[in-house]
């Protein structure tokens, strides 16, 4: 099997990779371009751990192929702080103490970025909605919900 | 297995023609990356139609809308004259999976997946869609309902890719709905689903209308008889009832785990009902 040359920006950082035509760009992420902010819950796209965005688009990234991302704009989690700073949503996660175990932490604050992107100012049902392809098996949703509508309060006054 | 990304159609057409193996086409990607991932497939070649510009459009056309099968969920869901000529279609594929997935999902996979319980056909078969499918021999449009066969099947020939669904010109009093049961609130597969489609006179009086069912048999259904006994009414009870047992009466489905037969069957009347309601009063503005 011949490998696929993609070039790709990544964080705002242009990147090149050498991929296999079927391995997903969540396996290139975390095992190529050692990103393993974006993890594996299922493999299937029902968890939501792996979220990125793609042009802007909140997608799994276990049901991307690494090639699909010639060309294409990718953020992870590792570009959400900028440098030692975290995003409000990283520290209203840690504030209320919003994960356990962590594992779907990132995908959490990546698909409630894009959220509060389009919509600065949503209501409790619309961000359950909103992150019902994000699953967390340890808080029980309610301290997640709180910290994104938290950090989205925050971001408004700013 | 071999990755192409081609940016003509014609390139996807001959590439899928001349695929030696299996070949498959990759639009969004939520159903094929799922069923490569877990082994239920091993094509040989994969024709990703995403970078075709045609296929990422959704472009007015004859009063109705061509929707290129390339455009996601998420994009059909944020174009305002979709949503307000068909409602119905549009609420039926944002109901498909999470967020993430209205990113990639398309209405052309959904219909090319061929699950009976694919939530945007029922509503595409009540709003008399048409798919266009391109092929090695040339251009052809057929009914939505004809591209689907069974659980998994397509009615598409070798090299042929469905590349556009059109929703056509309506009327104005029009309106279409789909509902759908499931046991949670989000993110899961219909258990029953349906969809209604009507078109009223100046008195409010039905003069068109076209229901559809899904998950409840091994092909998205038409009820003609549903449609049959609401026109000529305005949706009283007598037609509301006489609907659900039309609705009811057309189901042939299976026993699983998430429905019994005799559940399927209820719901449907059920569903058809309240989805016919809902129609009738976005006809009425």
């Amino acid at each position: 099997m011949s490998q696929i040359h993609v070039s790709t920006t990544l964080n705002g950082d242009p990147v090149e990779y050498l991929c296999e035509p079927d391995e997903t760009l969540l396996d290139v992420l975390r095992d190529r371009l050692g990103l393993t902010g974006s993890k594996e819950g299922c493999g299937s796209g029902d968890c939501g751990a792996c979220s990125v965005t793609v042009d802007g688009r909140l997608v799994c990234s276990c049901l991307v192929l690494g090639a699909e991302a010639q060309d294409r704009e990718i953020e992870t989690i590792e570009g959400v702080a900028q440098g030692e700073n975290l995003h409000p949503l990283q520290q209203k996660i840690l504030d209320h103490a919003a994960l356990q175990c962590g594992v779907c932490t990132p995908g959490f604050i990546v698909a409630a970025k894009a959220l509060l992107e389009r919509n600065p100012d949503p209501s409790e049902t619309e961000v359950r909605y909103w992150l019902a392809g994000n699953l967390c098996r340890c808080t029980g949703y309610d301290k997640i919900v709180r910290a994104v509508m938290d950090a989205a309060q925050e971001m408004r006054g700013a | 297995m071999q990755y192409e990304a081609p940016q003509t159609l014609d390139a996807a057409v001959a590439l899928l023609a001349d695929a030696r193996g299996a070949a498959r086409v990759l639009a969004g990607g939520t159903d094929l990356l799922v069923q490569l991932r877990s082994g239920a497939i091993e094509p040989d070649l994969v024709v990703d139609i995403k970078r075709i510009d045609e296929l990422k459009k959704i472009t007015a056309e004859d009063g109705g809308y061509r929707i290129g099968a390339a455009v996601s969920g998420a994009e059909l869901g944020e174009h305002e004259g979709v949503r307000a000529l068909w409602p119905g279609v549009v609420e039926a594929t944002e109901l498909i999976g999470s967020t993430q997935v209205q990113g990639r999902a398309t209405m052309a996979g959904n219909l090319c997946n061929a699950s009976p319980a694919a939530d945007s056909v029922p509503a595409m078969v009540a709003a008399d869609a048409t798919a266009r499918i391109v092929g090695p021999d040339g251009v052809r449009d057929t009914s939505v309902r004809d591209v689907a066969t069974g659980p998994g099947q397509t009615s598409l020939g070798r090299g042929e890719i469905v590349v556009s669904i059109f929703l056509p010109a309506r009327p104005a009093r029009s309106g279409d709905a789909y509902l759908r049961f499931i046991p949670r609130t989000e993110m899961d597969i219909a258990v029953v689903g349906a969809a209604v489609s009507v078109s009223l006179d100046d008195e409010g009086t039905c003069v068109a209308a076209r229901v559809s069912l899904g998950a409840v048999a091994a092909r998205v259904l038409l009820v003609d008889e549903g449609a049959r006994v609401l026109i000529g009414t305005k949706l009283d009870d007598d037609a509301l009832q006489a609907l659900a047992a039309a609705a009811s009466a057309a189901c042939s489905p299976i026993n699983d785990k998430r429905g019994t037969i005799e559940f399927r069957t209820d719901v449907a009347g059920v569903l058809a009902r309240r989805a016919a309601q809902t129609a009738f009063e976005r006809a009425k503005g």
